[in-house]
């Protein structure tokens, strides 16, 4: 009953309306905002392990970087000894303020739409942050946005930052539930 | 656009577009062609320099980023080629044809930096990024623990 979008693109946050029941179109609307948060532009950074993932097949980063123990690299191979504050139009190196990798207790990839759902909202997973400080973050945060301005011929992540943070919100304003543990998108 | 940047201890104004590259202001710009040009991708590591003690990959990192900071290049490293990784490199003969071998030396004096004592795997990681086509790797690392006082291999 949702209208069907491509793959590149987001439903707007009132297209849920058609859908009832709160709970479920909380349900539903984070299942859409998965898209983004499991989407290899955003989860790549994300990573469950000590290395991040590169282009859209779960490709460990190249060179072969680690986490280290505050998320931005190791000495020597630090992230920001690569990445810039922007993308680098013609050596290709993708650029935001603030690259760095996400902690561990926020690993997305290998997760369900429903664990990252649980983890988001989790204060001990999330770096404390509350629900309103969560929609803020995507919705505005500049690393964060990079996922839709990537550069060079990297995919961007679907839709826009705008209408992400639109759904996210609207995730919360309707309760911030969690689709069950086989739900997709 | 006047960018202002201590290049190895010593104030500099530079009259160049802040998107220069740091890696064509200190070749072409200062003369400084001890740091290397490889692949202009930050993908090989032949022009690691230090920004404020980190190490940054020159040819990726525009010049307005160095701005009111310090930047110290293998010329910098030690006043007279005396730094006990500099000392090492020689004992042990490390470079082969050389080119790679300044930013070798760069990335692992900021390891030094941080951790006196590395371990074989920290200064693989902390290397990895360091290709070197004549694959000096063994001696490299002989030479990093021989200059943190460490056994050789």
């Amino acid at each position: 009953m949702l209208p069907q979008v491509g793959p590149s693109e987001l439903r707007a946050p009132e297209a849920f309306g058609v859908i009832t029941d709160k709970t479920d179109r909380s349900r539903a609307l984070f299942l859409e905002a998965s898209r983004v948060f499991l989407h290899p532009r955003c989860a790549n950074c994300h990573p469950d392990g000590n290395s991040p993932y590169q282009r859209t097949g779960w490709q460990l980063h190249d060179p072969p970087v680690q986490r280290g123990p505050e998320d931005r690299g190791i000495p020597g191979m630090e992230c920001t000894s690569c990445h810039q504050d922007r993308n680098a139009e013609l050596a290709r190196v993708p650029g935001a303020p603030n690259w760095h990798v996400a902690p561990l207790s926020m690993a997305w990839v290998g997760r369900t739409p429903r664990q990252v759902c649980e983890q988001l909202k989790d204060p001990a997973r999330n770096g404390g942050k509350t629900l309103a400080q969560i929609v803020e973050h995507n919705a505005h945060d500049e690393l964060v946005g990079w996922g839709w301005k990537p550069g060079a011929d990297r995919e961007p992540a679907p839709g826009t930052q705008e209408r992400f943070g639109a759904i996210v919100a609207a995730w919360v304003e309707t309760g911030a539930e969690c689709p069950s543990e086989e739900a997709r998108p | 656009m006047s960018i202002r940047v201590r290049i190895n201890g010593v104030e500099k104004e530079l009259d160049v577009d802040p998107e220069m590259p740091l890696l064509w202001a200190l070749r072409d710009v200062l003369g400084l062609t001890g740091t290397k040009y490889g692949c202009g991708q930050a993908l090989c590591g032949a022009c690691t320099v230090h920004l404020d003690g980190q190490t940054v990959r020159a040819c990726v990192t525009p010049i307005r980023r160095a701005d009111g900071h310090s930047v110290t290049t293998i010329e910098g490293l030690s006043p007279d080629g005396n730094h006990p990784l500099q000392r090492a490199w020689v004992d042990l003969g490390v470079p082969q044809c050389g080119f790679c071998q300044a930013g070798q030396l760069m990335c692992a004096a900021a390891l030094l930096e941080k951790k006196p004592k590395p371990t074989d795997a920290e200064i693989d990681h902390s290397l990895a990024g360091n290709l070197c086509r004549c694959g000096t790797y063994t001696r490299i690392r002989a030479a990093v623990k021989k200059a943190a006082g460490m056994s050789g291999e």
